[in-house]
């Protein structure tokens, strides 16, 4: 047991070292390396041209997406060549925000259900970050119970074969920038709800389709509601048999579950620092909390380890990973809270000039909540973790062989 | 054994629910929340002719003269409501450093004009981050002239007066100021709690005036464990709202078909929600039991329903948001002015690890005397 | 707001006093402070007998179980005065714990559903001692789902008697019990909470066979009783045939109710520990990171003192105390488990050590480790109460129940 590279693996840790000496934006850095969970500090460029650039550049010389295959953007690089790759862009990888939901699970989506020239169209410019991508899943009646959903697609009376979409989807990050959206509809209402599912890509300046920013509790407006009214899409867009929406959906959730799992920001380096540079560290009761996250940040770190080697050896990593945002998201809350009962009094303020280590904690504070919610909140984790890793039975589903217009809609009386 | 309110006094906290429920509705938080008023006008003269900013002050200077099991009372209400008025700064911390150590010219120029809701007071004490120490406090009185810097102040930029600490000739001493007069610069700082205005506000030659003699810290200590009572009351009223809520959403809220809540998830969420609200509420009772009796336990009384509805507000209203799910963390549902209010609650007054310490400490004094005795 | 008593409380509570201060076995008073968590310890003596004297004792002077009715052995006495009573028993109330569940809970079932015969015949006894009673109805597969137990009764041909066969398990105190209470199965045909029933059953008839259990911490409080046809006579059926889960419920709900006896929680003995026990750097009371595990327990433990004294003001008002004291055991069981392992976490390496002499504190924490676990399973798991809290004080709705309106003998797991 070790953390060496393989001699492959150094050689090409080395090519990208080489490789982000040479071109990353290092003029960014520092304000990259301030920026903490809840908030991008850039405020020399603007973040959404930088990452643009940034990407663009990596595209050109293969870094984009460089596990996809040479064809679709990529450079075909192994796992554990991607690993690495993440390892060593470092901070940069801020910058890629972004491009998370399109390259994390957009791209595998239309990977494995699209056809060959869809594929060549689309995945290429994904890559290279030219366009964005949106995921169009959740919607206002279906969150945890995402197979709930009723965005309608019906086929269109008039030979084409288009479908016409109507209904709202919610929680859609990125939607505002995004040229693309991988869309979950009900094509069937008459059956049960998982079975009346298809799933389409669309491209998101078609008409009908409006985008509202959520105003957030935390004031940022990341999320989007979109909005469908008659809006058509060829049948060449869609993605999996008509009816099979909910199986090409579990592609993407998994690479959802996968890629938010590692590498979760836990607060955890941001609070000893703080606490170092504070002279608070010298308290036992400092002491015995920090001791605490300190050992579920080393626990989350070198669970991800365990996957990378399965990774490196070509296997497929194990379940352990299913446990990263439970434990993220739940510790960088509670971080955010205990940072701002160190600074007393004062942790109430928020601004960068005023507040301690430039409101870091506090903007953690606002946008944690979020953390244990979006992508599967903790009780869904829970529910995932002792069902499909420690094979308990499924919770009993009343809807689960009733027609989807026969479920109830509201627990009002 | 009567370990409970009196009916008149339950009669009074109805009165005072069907009153901010009306005025201090959640249009009307969000006014201050989004606005760059410092409080609600309306709601704090509201406040004022129904005797309730001067419920505690005795007769002699223009208060109510009922007492502070009513102000408790009150204080749960204010803190369900999350109400957006200078009342903790003024009712709970101007009025009594007034009554704890001002002189009868003091009181009598001030009180009356709380109670009728004519004037705003605060407590300007914290300079730096961290537990505020004597020693952490570097604005001074000189030549009956104050100057230093003072952050956070709640309702700093809008009050008309402060009671500040500073150190004078003989050490830590309190004075009051005027702050509409010279030497006082006031800004408006960004909070985690919006609808709650602190400013900063630098001194520089203000004019000042003692307040009482003698140990200024342990004035603070006494006025602040009052303070912590009350505060620990608007604590219980925001943790029981957010519980609410929350069930409310569960009962309402359908997902794979039934109703979330019941799911044995979301209850056991709920079930702890109200463990952690019941458990504040009767050290609630304690400390209300002890500041209105004036009993040698207050110490104790006032740590301990400090600490227990600090956690219970917290843990409140952070799950009142994870039982929302994504709409929890929207800005158009109300959770986040709870978790907002709680998480500022949290440090007025200092945080929770200083209170958790200090409570040991007092639980310790205690003991050592009667082992003594 | 006070904790004062009203004149009539007040006068009550001087002629408990009176009458506890010139009656009370005093020779056991070191034994009994120096008990507490750890279980009752009278070295060279006999804690049965040292109990049924001073149950006796207090029976013939009408303190035995003072609010039940005089008739049945008691005084009459308010709920409040109840509490009071507890209160100045005090430390002697650990002798009451051979009676507990007896009194608390079979009592009170057979008082509500047995003629006036049984009545009287069984409730004086009870209450002075002289006869000890237990519950039986937990078995292996009908644990936190009671209604799911298979005890069969049958009625026997042509007579007025049921035969018994099956098993219960976690009796407490069934080896030394004179009769318990038993909830069985009489209709196998109907969902499961519609075919209960329940009897008196009297604990040394032929075909009851009572095995202890060896538990984790050594001890062997709890049992496991066997029924090989044993028979029942009709007139010690309490309620109706197949009413039995109702019947159970005024029993459960005695169990979860009694206010006023005070929960352990184990902070007075922490509390004590870190004000001796010295760190490196001084009495671990003084060490920050002990302070703020303490300051956490201390509120937990005022919370629940003082929720105990809301529904005792209830009572004293007489009004019917809100729902608030259904929080006490979920608290107090996981905060002793908490406590129990973070004492031995500051004795470090002699943390290990089990016996009296050897172990800090005579091993008080180290017995409160491994007694805990059960405190969070006995009388309602901590899942159950918070089911109960959420269902029954905040109104949410039940479980999905796959068995509900189902025949007990078609449900899953038959």
């Amino acid at each position: 047991m070790n953390f060496d590279d393989t001699p492959e693996e150094a050689a090409f840790r080395q090519e990208a070292r080489a490789w982000i000496a040479a071109n990353a934006p290092k003029h960014l850095k520092e304000e990259l390396e301030l920026s903490g969970f809840g908030g991008l500090y850039l405020k020399s460029e603007d973040p959404m041209q930088a990452g643009k650039a940034w990407q663009k550049k990596k595209a050109e010389a293969g870094w984009a997406c460089l596990h996809w295959p040479k064809e679709y953007g990529g450079r075909g690089a192994t796992p554990i060549e991607r690993v690495i790759w993440g390892q060593e862009e470092g901070v940069y990888a801020k910058l890629s925000g972004l491009f998370t939901i399109g390259h994390g699970m957009c791209g595998p989506t239309v990977m494995a259900w699209g056809s060959e020239e869809a594929k060549r169209e689309r995945l290429p410019t994904l890559a290279s970050g030219e366009e964005i991508w949106c995921q169009l899943f959740s919607e206002p009646a279906a969150g945890s119970d995402l197979a709930g959903l009723r965005t309608r697609a019906e086929q269109a009376t008039d030979g084409s074969g288009d479908w016409i979409i109507n209904g709202q989807k919610i929680w859609t990050s990125g939607a505002q920038h995004s040229q693309w959206g991988l869309l979950l509809t009900r094509t069937d209402p008459n059956v049960p709800k998982h079975k009346g599912l298809t799933m389409f890509f669309l491209d998101m300046r078609s008409p009908g389709v409006e985008v509202r920013p959520i105003r957030q509790m935390n004031d940022q407006r990341t999320f989007n509601e979109v909005f469908f009214e008659n809006v058509r899409i060829p049948d060449s867009q869609r993605l999996g048999p008509v009816g099979a929406g909910w199986n090409v959906s579990l592609t993407t959730l998994m690479n959802e579950r996968l890629s938010i799992g590692s590498g979760m920001p836990t607060g955890f380096p941001d609070l000893l620092d703080f606490a170092i540079a504070t002279g608070d560290v010298d308290n036992p009761a400092v002491r015995a909390k920090l001791a605490d996250w300190s050992v579920k940040a080393s626990g989350l770190k070198f669970t991800a380890f365990r996957a990378l080697s399965a990774l490196s050896k070509g296997e497929t990593p194990g379940p352990e990973n299913s446990i990263g945002k439970l434990v993220a998201g739940a510790m960088m809350q509670d971080i955010a809270k205990y940072a701002m009962d160190l600074q007393g009094e004062a942790g109430i303020l928020t601004n960068a000039a005023d507040a301690e280590a430039r409101g870091k904690f506090q903007a953690m504070a606002l946008r944690s909540p979020a953390t244990r919610i979006e992508g599967g909140s903790d009780e869904i984790l829970r529910n995932i973790i002792a069902e499909r890793v420690l094979n308990l039975p499924a919770d009993v589903r009343v809807d689960k062989d009733v027609p989807f217009n026969a479920i109830p809609t509201s627990g009002r009386k | 054994m009567n370990f409970d309110f009196s009916d008149e006094q339950k009669q009074l906290r109805d009165s005072a629910r069907r009153f901010l429920e009306k005025q201090s509705s959640v249009a009307v938080v969000r006014r201050v929340l989004e606005g760059d008023e410092g409080y609600d006008r309306e709601l704090w003269q509201g406040l004022a002719e129904m005797g309730f900013t001067g419920a505690a002050i005795p007769e002699e200077f223009g208060g109510a003269g009922l007492g502070y099991l009513e102000l408790c009372v009150i204080a749960e209400e204010l803190g369900r409501a999350v109400a957006p008025v200078p009342f903790s700064s003024t009712v709970y911390l101007a009025a009594e450093f007034l009554l704890a150590a001002g002189n009868d010219a003091q009181k009598k120029n001030y009180l009356p004009k709380i109670a009728a809701g004519e004037v705003i007071g605060t407590f300007a004490y914290a300079e730096t981050a961290g537990e505020v120490t004597a020693e952490r406090i570097k604005a001074t009185v000189s030549g009956g002239k104050l100057s230093g810097t003072k952050i956070p102040v709640a309702d700093g930029a809008i009050a008309d007066f402060a009671v500040v600490a500073a150190q004078g000739g003989s050490g830590l001493g309190l004075y009051l100021v005027d702050l509409t007069g010279p030497g006082v610069t006031r800004t408006v700082v960004d909070t985690i709690d919006p609808s709650r205005k602190h400013a900063r506000i630098v001194f520089d030659g203000a004019p000042v005036e003692q307040l009482g003699a003698g140990n200024a810290e342990a004035v603070i200590e006494a006025v602040y464990d009052r303070a912590a009572v009350l505060t620990a009351f608007e604590q219980v009223g925001g943790s029981d709202r957010a519980l609410e809520m929350a069930r409310d959403y569960a009962l309402e809220r359908i997902a794979f078909g039934r109703q979330i809540g019941s799911f044995q998830a979301i209850k056991h969420i709920l079930a702890d929600m109200y463990v952690s609200a019941t458990l504040a509420r009767s050290n609630c009772y304690w400390g209300a039991y002890a500041l209105s009796t004036g009993s040698a336990e207050l110490p104790e009384a006032a740590a301990s329903c400090r600490v227990s509805a600090t956690r219970a507000f917290q843990h409140c209203s952070t799950n009142n948001i994870q039982v929302h799910g994504g709409m929890g963390f929207t800005w158009q549902f109300d959770c986040h002015l709870y978790y907002k209010r709680s998480n500022l609650l949290a440090l007025n007054l200092g945080s929770l690890s200083v209170w958790e310490n200090r409570l040991i400490a007092r639980m310790r004094a205690r003991n050592s005397a009667r082992d003594a005795a | 707001m006070n904790f004062d008593d009203t004149p009539e409380e007040a006068k009550f509570r001087a002629e408990v006093r009176e009458w506890i201060s010139a009656n009370a076995p005093h020779d056991l008073d070191e034994d009994l402070k120096k008990s507490g968590l750890a279980g009752l310890r009278l070295p060279g003596r006999d804690i049965m007998a040292e109990s049924k004297a001073w149950q006796k004792k207090k029976a013939d002077a009408g303190w035995a179980v003072p609010h039940w009715p005089k008739e049945y052995g008691g005084r009459g006495a308010t709920p409040i005065e109840r509490v009071i009573w507890q209160q100045e028993e005090g430390l002697y109330n650990q002798l009451a714990q051979p009676f507990a569940i007896g009194q608390g809970m079979c009592g009170p079932t057979v008082m509500a559903y047995a003629s006036e015969d049984l009545k009287r015949k069984y409730l004086p006894k009870l209450a002075s001692g002289e006869e000890i009673w237990c519950q039986l109805f937990s078995e292996p597969a009908g644990g936190s789902d009671v209604a799911a137990l298979r005890t069969r009764a049958e009625k026997a041909d042509g007579s007025d008697e049921w035969v018994i066969n099956g098993q219960k398990i976690w009796t407490s105190g069934a080896q030394y019990s004179d009769y318990g209470i038993l909830l069985t199965r009489t209709d196998p045909n109907v969902p499961k909470h519609a075919g209960l029933t329940m009897f008196i059953v009297d604990m040394k008839a032929p075909g009851v066979e009572v095995r202890p259990i060896h538990q984790m911490n050594g001890g062997r409080g709890f049992n496991e009783v066997f029924f090989e046809n044993v028979r029942i006579h009709d007139s010690h059926r309490l309620g109706a045939v197949n009413d039995g889960w109702n019947v159970a419920l005024t029993t459960l709900m005695n169990e979860r109710m009694s206010i006023g006896s005070r929960l352990a929680t184990g902070f007075p003995e922490i509390f004590g520990f870190v004000a001796d026990f010295q760190l490196p750097d001084g009495p671990a009371i003084d060490n920050a990171a002990v302070r703020a595990k303490l300051a956490d327990w201390a509120v937990k433990s005022s919370g629940l003192r003082y929720t105990a004294f809301r529904a005792i003001s209830s009572l004293s008002k007489g009004e019917r105390p809100g729902p608030e004291n259904s929080i006490g055991k979920l608290v107090a069981g996981v905060m002793t488990q908490d406590i129990a392992k973070y004492a031995m976490e500051l004795q470090a390496e002699a943390g290990v050590l089990t016996s009296q002499e050897d172990a800090p504190a005579a091993a008080l924490f180290q017995n409160m480790v491994l007694n805990s676990p059960g405190m969070r399973i006995a009388g309602g798991t901590d899942e159950i109460l918070r089911n109960i809290i959420a269902e029954r004080v905040l109104g949410l709705p039940g479980d999905v129940r796959v068995d509900k309106n189902v025949p007990f003998n078609q449900a899953p797991g038959r």
